[in-house]
């Protein structure tokens, strides 16, 4: 592998097995990652981008040695990651949304501390690092508290000093800024967007539900599903595969069914539709414009409202709606597919 | 900067890993009731049993220093066995996998800090026990005693590493398990009677514990008279066998160890919570 390359996997797969049901009994294999090639070169902000269960969190285990890969190989720092994760080990770190590592009882420099020991830290230059990262992370006044009297948000500016304290070569973000709000959000972004930009030697593999998280951070995305990687380029290029397609927003009163409204209207070629205070959002991205006016009288007939229209530029969203066929969008909304529809 | 060495790594870990347990003891105040008043509790319903059938005043002494024990015991069950249950839950398992360190440096920082904060709850138990029911000791030799109390821990605690190993694959069946363990041991270690009532075989069957060996050489050591009629076996065998144990203990804690990583990290069960 080249040493330019921070990552690199070919042919990576992973086949869990579950156990079926007692009647029948044996096994049934889940295939998370399917024969996945990525190179992903030192110095790129790269972002995975998924629905739930797509093998995000897989690649990454596999990719940060919690989990061995069933088939292909993978490389993280040159170095292969099944052969020799001790190895790998030293030349990464990672952080979760939502994780509550860490003891209660320490003092969130304590466990900073604690952590950097694992990674044989010297004590001077652990004590250095925290104060420097807490202060960027606005956190420094909460130095001396046990960090069960953190907050969500404070606690995952925790785990983020955590993740960077080492100085690792290549960094895991899964999903970093998961629940938190929009000002802690912001922050976060911007420390790595920044600690990336000033250090050409260093890479971050990053998934997030939030695309414009990956469409302001990131240098390159791929969007997986099913453990494929349907798609891998810059947010820009990916943009401009939809840009003979136009894409349109609507808002109307609540509609029922609205799958079975749209799913076989000409010109359609990707919608999506989620619940908001009561309206119906919808999403759509067309072939061209003469294809608006039947979605209109649809709306019409089925007793809708049009409460607004918006034509808009092509998202990074739109890109996930086209290729995958719903929305990344917790809850609420699901996607139709009209056929012969991109994928 | 240069990069810190295998062994730089090894021991500042220990450091690390014991330091939540070292501190959480001194910032966690209610052990003092829970883990000296409880099991003072516990030890005075043995003092009067044997009072009332009008026992030797030995026997007090054999129930005190067994007292004293349970935490080591119990320590080890459920901050030792069960702990990457616990690590896993919280997400802190991940992060000591994709740390350059070996988990055996963090079994070790466990035990280390398990050890320090469990003799302060053994001292304190083993003091009130003392005072409180008047027990006399003769101790007969003081650096053997020492070199029983030692052999005792480290053979315990490489038994608590070799649980914690082999629990790493499971979730909550781990907890399980250190229920299953508790009470019998209390039994066929002899925490509260001198384990050769038990007769030499189940005795010998129990030695595997190194708890029971330890409670026989210690109450040897403390009350020879009374220990000469109801010993197990010779202090100096009880000795080499605790060293025997702790080497064969650590060096089964550290295979299992690889090992069941391993097959974790195959069957992907290393990280799964909620088990």
């Amino acid at each position: 592998m080249s040493t330019e390359l921070a990552m690199k996997t070919e042919q990576l797969s992973r086949v869990y097995k579950a156990k079926k049901r007692k009647a029948r009994g044996g096994e049934r294999e889940i295939i998370a990652l399917d024969r996945v090639d990525l190179e992903i070169p030192t110095g790129e902000l790269f972002g995975l981008l998924g629905p739930n269960g797509a093998g995000k969190t897989t690649l990454i285990k596999i990719l940060t040695t919690l989990l061995a890969p069933t088939g292909g190989r993978a490389w993280v720092a040159g170095v292969d990651v099944a052969q020799n994760p001790r190895e790998v080990r030293r030349h990464i770190n990672m952080v979760s949304g939502g994780e509550s590592s860490g003891y209660g009882l320490l003092t969130v420099e304590e466990n900073l501390w604690m952590f950097t020991q694992f990674y044989g830290i010297d004590g001077e230059t652990a004590r250095r690092r925290i104060r420097e990262l807490l202060e960027i992370v606005g956190l420094a006044d909460r130095a001396k508290t046990k960090i069960f009297h953190l907050s969500t948000g404070m606690r995952q500016k925790m785990n983020f000093v955590r993740g960077f304290l080492t100085n690792p070569e290549i960094l895991f973000l899964d999903e970093p800024t998961l629940g938190l709000d929009v000002q802690t959000s912001h922050t976060l972004r911007g420390f790595i967007k920044d600690w990336v930009g000033k250090r050409a030697d260093k890479t971050v593999l990053l998934t997030t539900h939030y695309m414009y998280e990956a469409e302001e951070l990131c240098d390159r995305v791929a969007i997986i599903h099913d453990g494929h990687i349907l798609a891998c380029d810059t947010p820009g290029n990916l943009k401009k595969h939809l840009q003979r397609g136009v894409v349109f927003r609507l808002r109307v009163t609540a509609i029922a069914n609205p799958e079975r409204l749209f799913q076989h209207l000409r010109g359609v070629q990707r919608f999506s539709h989620v619940e908001v205070n009561g309206y119906t959002e919808l999403d759509f991205i067309l072939e061209d414009e003469n294809a608006l006016p039947p979605i209109l009288t649809a709306i019409q007939d089925s007793h809708g409202e049009l409460i607004s229209l918006e034509k808009r530029d092509p998202t990074l969203e739109d890109v996930f709606i086209s290729m995958v066929g719903r929305g990344l969008g917790e809850g609420g909304g699901s996607a139709g597919t009209t056929e012969g529809a991109p994928r | 900067m240069s990069s810190p060495t295998r062994w730089e790594i090894f021991w500042r870990t220990v450091m690390g890993r014991a330091y939540p347990r070292v501190v959480g003891m001194q910032r966690e105040r209610s052990w003092l009731f829970f883990d000296t008043v409880l099991p003072l509790l516990q030890v005075s319903a043995f003092v009067f049993i044997y009072r009332a059938i009008q026992a030797p005043p030995e026997f007090t002494g054999f129930v005190v220093l067994g007292g004293a024990m349970t935490a080591y015991w119990l320590n080890v069950l459920w901050s030792m066995a069960s702990q990457f249950y616990w690590e896993k839950e919280t997400g802190n398992l991940e992060l000591y996998i994709i740390a350059p360190t070996s988990l055996m440096a963090i079994l070790l920082g466990m035990a280390i800090g398990g050890m320090v904060a469990t003799t302060v709850r053994a001292l304190a138990v083993i003091t009130l026990g003392l005072l409180i029911f008047r027990v006399e000791v003769s101790i007969v030799n003081v650096p053997q005693l020492l070199g029983v109390f030692l052999l005792t821990l480290l053979a315990l605690y490489g038994l608590g590493m070799l649980f914690s190993s082999l629990f790493l694959l499971y979730g909550r069946q781990a907890q399980h398990l250190s229920n299953l363990l508790q009470e019998p041991v209390f039994l066929v270690s002899g925490f509260y009677f001198p384990v050769r009532a038990l007769g030499f075989i189940a005795a010998l069957g129990a030695s595997v514990i190194p708890i029971t060996l330890g409670l026989d050489a210690m109450r040897q050591l403390l009350f020879p008279t009374m220990m000469a009629q109801f010993r197990f076996v010779d202090v100096r065998i009880e000795l080499g066998a605790l060293a025997v144990l702790s080497i064969g203990f650590l060096w089964l804690a550290k295979r299992a160890l690889s090992y069941m990583e391993d097959l974790s990290r195959r069957e992907g069960r290393l990280t799964i919570r909620g088990q």
